[in-house]
């Protein structure tokens, strides 16, 4: 299996990703769009790990999940904040910083 | 044709068709549900690449508990019901327009570059939790560490954001109401 077809794959699931952050206005699902952009990253350098056979990369994608892991407690917190506040995860009214 | 192109292809169209319905669906507990069938079918991809310790966390973490996590949040906001409101059909093929320039762009730049290889099919036993476990704890236990000083000081923020907020000022006189 060339690496050119995981190198496809994995860029037409990041330009997915972008388009749904792009088009949504639920921040909930541009949050899990998000997520997909990382996963698609994560597959990447696992196909590239695999071809050169090292597994500093892996370790990497660990990492990578280790760090979406925290960012979507936050991230979901500042979500659950702002619904209480203005009853919405409407991104458009959401552009304000303070109330 | 053999096995492993037959389920390469099978999880790519998985993979690709659940990643449209994530962000074309329009009640968010379907596009969590889409995203959880993408994860699983990006944890196909591992396996077939032997990466069994990446397959096995990305089904726990992802599919186990980040997607719990955002289920519960749209729950708990009573999000389920088909009334978002959506951007401007303006907007909208904008945002596909700039995604797709972006897929050929990438996709052009890539299909003539000097990386070329392929992934045989033959196992390899670095994706094992033994070698894995090997170059965690010795190159890189400093990361490791670190990263569990990021857990604890996300669990804490998201504590200290997600609390109620402390009652006005002027409430402090009778604090029964609060």
């Amino acid at each position: 299996m060339p690496i050119q077809y995981y190198l496809f794959l994995s860029l037409a699931l990041f330009c997915i990703g972008i388009m749904g952050t792009l088009m949504r206005r639920n921040a909930i699902i541009i949050l899990m769009c998000i997520e997909l952009m990382l996963n698609a990253v994560n597959l990447l350098m696992v196909a590239f790990s695999k071809m050169y056979n090292d597994a500093s990369s892996q370790i990497f994608v660990f990492f990578v999940m280790v760090v979406a892991a925290a960012e979507v407690a936050v991230g979901l917190a500042i979500i659950v904040m702002m619904y209480r506040k203005v009853h919405s995860v409407d991104i458009n009214i959401l552009n304000r910083l303070k109330h | 044709m053999d096995v492993f192109e037959i389920l390469f292809w099978l999880l790519t169209v998985m993979a690709i068709s659940c990643a449209l319905g994530v962000i074309l669906s329009r009640n968010p507990i379907n596009s969590v549900l889409f995203l959880i069938a993408t994860f699983f079918s990006i944890s196909g991809h591992y396996i077939l690449m032997n990466a069994q310790f990446l397959a096995i966390v990305n089904i726990i973490v992802y599919a186990g508990a980040i997607m719990v996590l955002f289920l519960f949040v749209i729950m708990l906001m009573n999000l389920n019901a088909d009334v978002e409101p959506q951007k401007s059909r303006l907007v909208q093929l904008a945002a596909i327009v700039s995604g797709g320039i972006l897929f050929l762009v990438i996709l052009a730049a890539l299909r003539d570059s000097a990386v070329r290889g392929s992934i045989d099919k033959n196992a390899t036993d670095i994706g094992l939790i033994k070698n894995l476990g090997k170059t965690l704890f010795t190159k890189f236990v400093l990361p490791f560490e670190i990263s569990s000083v990021l857990f604890l000081s996300a669990m804490i923020g998201a504590m200290v954001i997600g609390k109620r907020e402390a009652a006005p000022v002027t409430d402090n006189k009778n604090p029964k109401q609060n």
